[in-house]
């Protein structure tokens, strides 16, 4: 059986959030999202870099993102990945959804620290 | 739709997943190429720090797919592909599994048609048999069937009751129908008004009969089966209003019963309604069947109370005549015992049924137990296989998938083959099934059995691939990748589970060996019964009716008798020829009444009932009946209705002693006729079949004075002419037979030919049906069980070649070595038959009511059984003991 694909080292949706966060500022082919996110996060989060892929094939499938077929930096062919409208809306809730539970830890935290 | 057009685009999904990764992978080693790596190390890194690159594609393109039916998918090719690679073990498996499973539906057929599915009329739940039991009747009425209803009550039930929707009586019988072509005999169902509502049934042409045609003084009316209405009229509509010769008096088509129609278990020709004049009935006779059908939400014990109340209302009604007392019943006790009509229908066949059942399930078993075994062997051979994909990283859940998979796969495979064996087997079962089995030509092969088919499919392949999964998942992945190769041992527990298989096996096989042995040991008892006939194939039996309507004259009727006899008589082949009203057991329903014996006291003065029989002269020489004391009738003394009687031994033993004292006592039927001298002593005849006592029995002249009706001679007109020659069952002597009765009168059918050997046969039907099925199943439970020793000593020899090798090498004695294979399966079986013998001490209890003659724990078979099974176990063994003897050490060691 096929491992629960929702598992992974960060928490779910966390992946996906950064993929489109990044893609927001510009489309960006697969190395290059690892790459962004990577110096973005000054390397504290460690991701396998392969893990990625299942998450844009299923971004890819919500219609959060399009794939295009485009050229990379050193002129190979490769697909380039960009937001969708849907996708900025899915981002927005996200994000939102996010910051509330942020907050909330935050919160937490700090009154048992004090 | 979404996700077809999902399914077709994804090609172009894969194609942009793997661009993306090469480009990937490519820009990280180029990025650490710059770095300064060096490219080879840069390759490793990049594709480290990418993951598992295989199981990131797989589970990237799992999103465009249904991932779980598209990998089973996947699997089913691959397991195809595995199983055409060995069509030896394929074969073997899916031939198994289509006989133990094409079997197991067969049974299960009949079961769901017999036992299962309701009766074929509307709201069959609220029909029941209307029963009696008389507990206080001694003699042959508390017997096991019961006692019937009279006329008298019927009426009374009918009246008075506050249960029943409706409630009747019936029986079937024969009459002869004239005038339309050869005279014929037909089967009559006699039926009291409120039958034909109780079944609910619409006629198919015409109208049902009714409570006017009940009336004695009324039109005489009559309906027909579908089948006769067939045969005779070709269906024709016009059939109604024409008028047909039943027994000589005219009757008018009124209706025809639709096709499939059955008088309960019956077939007729005929439905004839009972006209009983209500102003002369009395409390008895009892011969009628009752059926009823219950109002909506009444229970049975509410129907028993209704019914135990009219029985007194019933006594007070009614009298056996002047001078008698018409509470004499109440010393029968006579209590209601209503159950469903199909438990009537199905009666005892249940027990057989299900014993059946569960030995062809044994056998299934045992079948599945050698298939795991199989499937054992084939998952240790794979087992480097195995080991080097989990070690890639497939799931422990995935591999056992596959596993299940495979066994699934062929379990569905036999099943589907098991559908045509059960086809075939069910045609077979319902040619070698009793005759007495009911119901019989309701037997299909509907939804049901096909979803049993399935089901057991499935399971099947689930029980047998599961105990490899479970052998594969307490394994640990060290030990399946070091143990192969030259250091591999043979570790104890790999063995363990053949070893618990082959044990299971044996107990199995010895419980159907028992119960088989049982069966034959019950047979062979059967046979050495005396049934008080004898050379059964050389007696012809063949049944004529005279009617009243035909021949009004009763000493006419015993002169064209007599004239038949003498005619059969001059038949050449033939020895002697007699008749009777009922030969045994052919399950005519016997007479019976209270008979009294001279000088004997009787408690409440009721003697105990008696079963009696008339007959002929010649009637006991043509059956093989030893005389044992005095002599037969003479044709003198039948002509001159002479006080005369014989009676049975045990009779005779009983009342006086013994058979030389009985000669010259007299006995009656009431205490107004007059004494009857015993002129002869015949051994006794077990009437009800050679497993049940054979009852005591008086056998009056073939006419005598009627003791019912005064001043009026009584003779059977409806009799079985036995017939002596070593010609019966020809068809030659047939037609002679009937050339003679019809020199006599050209107007009287021969009807129901048998041997007596088929009427003896069938009385020992489900005996023999019974016999032949465990018989079958025992010798494939036998068969496989050797199989499966053969296979796990065979196995374990070619697992220990090296070791045996070595042994050799050492001096080991060849003797010693076979020796210690053979030693290990009789451990084996050892074990087996030790939790057998437990299991069919418990198992045989059940098969308890079909023995005869045999006690359930019969010691000789369970001594032998566990002897045979040894011996076959020795044998099993030796064969690849003495493979393992005949090793090589060199060749043995050499080999890797």
């Amino acid at each position: 059986m096929a491992r629960n694909t929702e598992h992974r080292d960060l928490f779910p949706g966390a992946l996906e959030m950064m993929i489109l966060q990044s893609l927001r500022l510009r489309p960006m082919h697969g190395y290059g999202l690892v790459k962004h996110i990577k110096q973005v996060s000054d390397d504290l989060l460690q991701i396998e870099e392969g893990s990625l892929y299942p998450a844009l094939q299923r971004m890819l499938r919500e219609g959060w993102v399009e794939a295009e077929a485009g050229i990379s930096a050193k002129g190979r062919p490769t697909r380039i990945y960009r937001l969708t409208a849907a996708g900025l809306a899915h981002l927005e809730q996200e994000v939102s959804s996010f910051e509330k539970m942020f907050a909330g830890i935050t919160r937490v935290l700090a009154v048992a620290q004090s | 739709m979404q996700s077809l057009g999902r399914f077709l685009s994804r090609r172009r999904r894969y194609d942009d997943l793997s661009v993306s990764i090469q480009e990937h992978i490519d820009e990280k080693i180029d990025d650490l190429v710059e770095s300064g790596m060096p490219p080879r190390e840069a390759e490793q890194a990049a594709r480290r720090e990418f993951g598992n690159l295989a199981l990131l594609q797989e589970r990237s393109r799992e999103v465009w797919q249904w991932p779980a039916i598209e990998s089973i998918l996947a699997d089913l090719k691959f397991t195809l592909r595995r199983l055409r690679k060995s069509p030896g073990f394929t074969a073997t498996v899916i031939l198994t599994l289509a006989i133990g499973i094409g079997a197991n539906t067969a049974v299960f057929s009949v079961i769901n048609s017999i036992l299962i599915k309701p009766l074929p009329y509307p709201q069959s739940d609220q029909l029941v048999s209307l029963w009696l039991n008389a507990p206080g009747a001694e003699g042959l009425v508390n017997f096991q069937n019961g006692l019937r209803l009279s006329p008298s009550m019927y009426f009374t039930f009918s009246d008075h009751n506050r249960t029943f929707q409706s409630l009747g009586i019936w029986y079937t019988g024969t009459a002869n129908v004239t005038g339309l072509a050869q005279p014929e005999e037909v089967h009559i169902g006699f039926i009291s008004d409120g039958i034909l509502q109780t079944l609910a049934v619409p006629a198919t042409t015409g109208r049902l009969l009714s409570a006017t045609d009940q009336d004695p003084h009324g039109a005489k009316n009559v309906m027909l089966s579908y089948g006769y209405w067939q045969r005779r009229f070709g269906g024709a509509p016009s059939a109604i209003g024409r008028t047909v010769d039943i027994d000589g008096e005219g009757r008018e088509i009124v209706g025809v019963m639709p096709r499939g129609f059955r008088l309960v278990d019956q077939d007729f020709d005929f439905l004839v309604p009972l006209a009983f004049d209500r102003t002369h009935l009395k409390l008895a006779p009892f011969g009628f069947m009752g059926m009823g059908r219950l109002r909506p939400g009444v229970t049975i014990p509410q129907a028993n109370a209704d019914l135990s109340r009219m029985i007194e209302v019933w006594m007070d009604s009614y009298s056996n005549g002047p001078g008698t007392n018409p509470h004499f019943y109440r010393n029968w006790r006579i209590t209601p015992a209503l159950h469903s009509l199909k438990q009537e229908v199905v009666g005892d066949v249940t027990r057989v049924l299900w014993v059946v059942m569960a030995t062809i399930a044994l056998v299934l078993l045992i079948a599945c137990t050698n298939i795991a075994n199989l499937l054992l062997v084939r998952a240790e051979a794979r087992q480097q296989e195995l080991s080097i994909r989990a070690a890639l990283g497939a799931g422990r859940a995935r591999i056992a998938r596959e596993l299940l998979i495979e066994s699934i796969l062929l379990g569905l495979i036999g099943g589907t083959l098991g559908v045509a064996v059960a086809a075939g087997g069910l045609r077979l079962l319902v040619a070698i099934g009793p005759a007495n089995l009911p119901r019989l030509n309701e037997i299909s092969f509907d939804a049901w059995s096909l979803l049993f088919t399935l089901l057991l499919s499935l399971l099947s392949g689930l029980f047998f691939g599961s105990i490899p999964v479970w052998r594969y998942a307490r394994t640990r992945l060290t030990t399946w990748l070091g143990s192969s190769g030259r250091t591999a041992g043979v570790s104890r527990e790999r063995h363990r589970s053949r070893n618990v298989l082959v044990i299971a096996q044996v107990a199995m096989a010895l419980v159907l060996l028992v119960s088989a042995v049982l069966m034959i040991r019950t047979f062979q008892h059967l046979r050495t019964v005396d049934p008080g006939f004898s050379d059964a194939p050389h007696m012809q039996t063949v049944h004529i009716s005279i009617p009243d309507s035909f021949i009004p004259d009763p000493k006419m009727v015993m002169r064209i008798q007599n004239d038949i006899l003498d005619r059969l008589q001059t038949i050449p082949g033939v020895s002697s020829v007699g008749f009777g009203e009922a030969v045994p057991m052919e399950g005519v329903e016997p007479n019976w009444d209270q008979i009294f014996v001279e000088g004997k006291i009787y408690k409440s003065h009721n003697p105990p009932m008696r079963f009696y029989n008339y007959v002929s002269p010649g009637f006991f020489q043509a059956m093989g009946t030893r005389l044992v004391a005095g002599r037969d009738f003479t044709w003198n003394e039948i002509y001159g209705l002479q006080q005369k009687v014989i009676v049975s031994e045990n009779f005779a033993r009983e009342s006086w002693g013994s058979p030389a004292a009985a000669i010259g006592k007299r006995i009656r039927q009431f205490e107004r006729m007059p004494w009857q001298e015993v002129v002869g002593v015949v051994q006794d005849v077990h009437y009800r079949g050679v497993d049940d006592t054979a009852p005591a029995i008086v056998y009056w002249p073939a006419m005598i004075n009627s003791p019912y009706v005064a001043n009026t001679i009584y003779g059977p007109r409806f009799v079985c002419f036995v017939i002596r020659t070593s010609r019966a069952g020809t068809e030659a002597l047939l037609n002679e037979v009937q050339q003679a009765v019809w020199s006599v009168n050209a107007s009287l059918p021969v009807a129901s030919p048998r041997t007596m050997q088929d009427i003896y046969g069938q009385s020992m039907g489900r005996t023999s049906f019974t016999l032949v099925m465990l018989g079958i199943a025992a010798s494939m439970a036998m068969a496989l069980g050797i199989i499966g020793i053969y296979g796990v000593i065979s196995y374990a020899v070619s697992q220990r070649t090296r070791e045996i090798g070595i042994r050799l090498a050492l001096g080991a004695q060849k003797r010693e070595l076979r020796w210690m294979f053979v030693r290990s399966a009789l451990l084996l079986t050892t074990t087996g038959i030790v939790i057998g013998l437990g299991a069919a001490a418990a198992v045989t209890q059940l098969l308890k009511s079909l023995l005869f003659g045999v006690s359930p724990m019969d010691p000789l078979t369970y001594a032998a059984i566990p002897l045979l099974l040894g011996a076959c176990a020795v044998i099993a063994s030796y064969l690849p003991a003495r493979r393992a003897a005949a090793i090589d050490p060199a060749q043995a060691l050499r080999a890797d």
